[in-house]
């Protein structure tokens, strides 16, 4: 009953790296950053309505906050000339309010602008190489295929064994050939859940086995602080997002950024949920600021008149599903004193370091954890389905032409108030395809079912009351923790017929076998276990938080209904 | 942009010739070319011919079809006035010619249910948010239009027809919709205002008809003007709970589609859903007014979907609950304003 998943490594549909559109933006980089720059500071002057007062007041809160946080809050990858930069914004801004005529200080005001929109724009760029791309991907395919075949085959000298790949532990299912073909045709956004700070390297790394060419993507700033991510990143063609950032100019240049490289033809990668689950729950909202610029990019194509596949931008929603999140204990708990009541929790981030990075991914690739990712269905930019060929197909079936959306008497037009609501609509059809693609794994099942089941026998208690029952009222005897995990599974079964839910092969055994290998694989890693068998044959939990992360994984399914 | 002079030229698509298709198409003839769709062969021969829709008159500038296709090519901008009652099957039938270009409104104060084959309300006694559709719920989920708003507000067709001042309120997520709405249907009489929720406009349209058939029944009941008071003023207290529980803005309740219809609706011996309660008062059975009404009157139906929502909320909505159960379950009204009276309505006003 063991489903199929992809074993081999698929041949580049590119060849050649000098046709990879990554490599091309890396050729011509200078040209495309001051293009982001110019067009930025357009775009920043159509909403300040070419106003000088206006203008001025967004350069004076653009500077103000600059300066704060380079007071308050300095990294480490900051570069060491920002306090120089801001002082000499600071003193123009100065010289210009001292100018008697309108005109010649609003074209001083715009000069001003242009620095800063230049700045930006630099700075987020991407430092492609496709040297490093290349020594990363068989770094982290030969390192970690050699680790796990020294884990899984007896023995150390069985490192130099071939008997397992990588892909037997990274297990890849879905629409592999769609996304494959469309890629040669338009531009690929690919759209993947986000629970862990591994996600990158993985979806990196099932790019380059799928043959595609490097994406380009948005990673946090933060991440570029630990040298060893650097390096990663940088050969994955990551562009740079500071999320300590949020004033207008700086958003508007990183959303010019995003839109410009994929009219270029990049394929890129959007975390639309902004940052890591911090509940463990699949994204239920995402962040619509970079999404809407693969709306924008779309629009503007057909405004060129790029009717043709080769300017479609096709949305591809990815879930990827671990028994394990490393970094759950903390994201839970930041989640809990977001929302609410628990006690202010200092964060303790498990990947702040390369050195603990490196341990956890010697420990993750040598003990048996499997991880999935699913490729779902490729849509349209307003979340219809595509055919093999790129075209969308509406509901009933039929052929529709997705430039009709940006249509108004005959001609497409702009209209920054229809695009919103369009990427509202974008944003709700990702998280309806999560939902119909996420894998259920049977850690995902037990968590599940003994939260509810612990809730259940204290219905009056709030969220944060049940995180703090003591230690005796978190037992659940072994038999009705397996009917409740058999209700459960049937209702997952009967949702996985009506395309709602996918489920990995494991789930295929009996539930006993489900149990001792939910049981085995739940968290694994962590100091405390979300589940436990203790000596009486009860089923109980060492952390009530991290239970509640990983039974998170099953909500907006309706499935608490079952209880 | 000349929009004006490309406005001008646009052909206007109405679907439906009721009263309040016959009265908007003709408003909208002032300014446009204007096609209507009409079922029936014989009602399309008779505006073609003697520029008449069932008796009533029609601007000689509009035409008539029966071919949906024929009209989804002409007009990118649509109005559809049916009742709720065949609103899920015309908009079937033009699915297959609509395109993602296409504006739509839709001028219907009624309901929808999401049902599965087999089900109907005689089945299915308690109904979840899910299953119950607005109308451009209905449109969202049948065709690949997404430009969708509704037209809600006091328009007593017999009013808007002999000219007298009134307005209107389209509502839409799309600004472009509520623009394109006032350019079409704005005159010296007639007043557009726009609203982005348009989940709310379209409840308070479809929740005041409930009320307007308790209002009849007042009046059937000879009652005067302080039972008037109180009743419109608990009935948007009503208005206001139901439509938050089926995901409006308090705040659309307030406006020209809520307070405004409501007050038109509970004084006009026009409006069907009044006469419907007013005929009830004086001792008529529901299926003898029924057996006589020419058009619908969207109130009935609400309520009862209405009461099988409540069965899954925890709501109390005792206006709806009682009506239910004299429309359906023989409950004499004077018993039900007995009950009403005797209520614990403590709070004067507890959702501000």
């Amino acid at each position: 009953m063991e489903e199929k998943y992809i074993k081999h490594r698929y041949a580049p549909i590119l060849p050649s790296k000098d046709e990879w559109p990554v490599v091309k933006l890396a050729r011509e980089r200078k040209e495309f950053v001051k293009k982001v720059a110019n067009l930025a500071e357009k775009r920043i002057l159509k909403q300040t309505g070419n106003n000088p007062e206006i203008l001025k007041e967004e350069l004076e809160t653009t500077l103000y906050r600059e300066k704060l946080r380079i007071k308050q809050n300095p990294w480490i990858v900051d570069p060491d000339d920002e306090g120089q930069f801001w002082g000499e914004v600071k003193s123009s801004l100065l010289n210009i309010s001292g100018d008697e005529k309108k005109i010649s200080r609003f074209g001083e005001y715009k000069s001003v602008l242009n620095k800063i929109t230049a700045r930006y724009a630099e700075e987020i760029a991407s430092n492609f190489k496709a040297t490093h791309y290349k020594v990363t991907r068989s770094v982290v395919t030969y390192g970690f295929s050699r680790l796990l075949n020294a884990a899984r085959v007896k023995g150390f000298k069985s490192i130099f064994s071939n008997q397992y790949t990588l892909q037997d532990k990274i297990q890849i299912t879905g629409e592999t050939d769609q996304i494959r073909d469309l890629a040669t045709k338009g531009t690929i956004i690919m759209v993947p859940t986000h629970f862990s700070n591994l996600d990158s390297i993985l979806i990196g790394w099932i790019i380059s086995v799928l043959g595609l060419p490097p994406f380009i993507y948005g990673a946090g700033l933060n991440l570029f602080n630990i040298s060893i991510f650097a390096y990663f990143m940088n050969a994955l063609g990551a562009y740079k997002v500071d999320r300590r950032k949020k004033n207008l100019l700086y958003l508007e240049t990183l959303k010019t950024y995003s839109k410009e490289a994929i009219q270029f033809g990049c394929h890129s990668l959007f975390f639309p949920g902004g940052t890591r689950s911090r509940s463990g729950m699949i994204e239920s909202r995402v962040k619509l600021g970079l999404l809407s610029t693969a709306i924008e990019a779309q629009r503007a194509n057909y405004q060129s008149g790029i009717t043709d596949i080769s300017g479609k931008i096709f949305i591809v929603p990815v879930t990827i599903n671990y028994h394990f999140v490393l970094e759950a204990p903390s994201l839970i708990r930041e989640h809990l004193s977001i929302t609410g009541q628990e006690r202010y929790y200092k964060e303790n981030d498990e990947f702040s370091n390369s050195y603990k990075i490196s341990k956890f991914l010697v420990k993750f690739f040598t003990k048996g954890s499997d991880i999935s990712v699913s490729i779902g269905k490729a849509m349209d930019v307003l979340g219809n389905y595509v055919d093999q060929d790129g075209r969308t197909i509406d509901k009933n079936g039929r052929q529709i032409d997705t430039k009709d959306y940006f249509m108004s008497e005959g001609k497409v037009t702009v209209d920054p108030q229809r695009e919103e609501e369009y990427t509202n609509m974008l944003g709700k059809r990702i998280v309806e395809e999560f939902h119909k693609i996420n894998r259920v794994f049977s850690s995902h099942l037990l968590s599940f079912t003994a939260f509810e089941m612990i809730k259940k026998e204290n219905p009056k208690l709030d969220l944060f009351e049940l995180l703090r029952l003591p230690e005796e009222d978190l037992l659940i005897p072994v038999e009705e923790f397996k009917q409740g995990c058999q209700i459960v599974l049937d209702t997952i079964f009967d949702l996985k017929s009506k395309g709602l839910i996918k489920m990995a092969p494991h789930l295929n055994r009996d539930i006993e076998e489900i149990i001792r290998h939910g049981l085995d694989n739940v968290g694994m890693y962590h100091a405390k276990r979300p589940l436990i068998k203790d000596f009486e044959d009860n089923i109980t939990t060492q952390d009530m938080s991290l239970l509640y992360f990983y039974h998170n994984r099953l909500t907006g399914y309706g499935l608490e209904k079952l209880f | 942009m000349d929009s004006k002079s490309s406005s001008k030229n646009k052909i206007v698509g109405v679907v439906g010739v009721g009263s309040f298709g016959t009265a908007i198409a003709n408003m909208l003839a002032q300014k446009n070319k204007v096609i209507v769709y009409a079922r029936k062969t014989e009602v399309v021969n008779e505006i073609n011919s003697q520029n008449t829709a069932q008796g009533k008159p029609l601007d000689p500038r509009i035409t008539a079809t029966s071919a949906p296709k024929e009209i989804c090519e002409q007009c990118e901008i649509l109005f559809f006035m049916i009742p709720s009652s065949g609103f899920l099957e015309v908009v079937r039938t033009f699915a297959p010619f609509l395109f993602p270009y296409h504006l739509i409104i839709h001028g219907t104060k009624g309901l929808s249910l999401n049902f599965k084959p087999g089900e109907t309300l005689d089945t299915v006694t308690r109904l979840n948010r899910s299953q119950i559709l607005t109308m451009s719920e209905v449109i969202l989920q049948e065709t690949v239009a997404v430009r969708v708003g509704c037209l809600a507000g006091p328009n007593l067709s017999k009013e808007l027809v002999q000219g007298q001042p009134a307005a209107t309120v389209i509502a839409s997520k799309y600004n472009e919709v509520i623009l394109e709405g006032q350019r079409l249907l704005r005159s010296e009489k007639f007043q557009v205002y726009g609203n982005s929720d348009i989940i709310g406009v379209e409840l308070s349209g479809v929740l005041k008809n409930i009320i307007a058939i308790a209002s009849g029944a007042l009046a059937g009941l000879g009652l005067g003007e302080n039972a008037k008071g109180l009743l419109i003023s608990r009935g948007m207290v009503e208005m206001v709970h139901l439509s938050n529980a089926l995901g409006g803005s308090v705040k659309s309740v307030f406006g020209l589609a809520g307070i405004g219809d409501l007050v038109t609706t509970c004084n006009s011996v026009d409006s069907r859903n009044y006469t419907v309660g007013y005929r009830l008062a004086k001792g008529e059975s529901l299926d003898e007014i029924l057996a006589d009404m020419e058009e619908v009157a969207e109130g009935i139906n609400t309520v009862r979907i209405v009461k099988a929502f409540l069965e899954t909320t925890g709501l109390r909505a005792p206006i709806t609950e009682n009506l239910y159960k004299v429309l359906f379950e023989d409950l004499e009204i004077e018993e039900a304003l007995q009950f009403l009276m005797k209520y614990p309505f403590n709070v004067d006003v507890d959702f501000v």
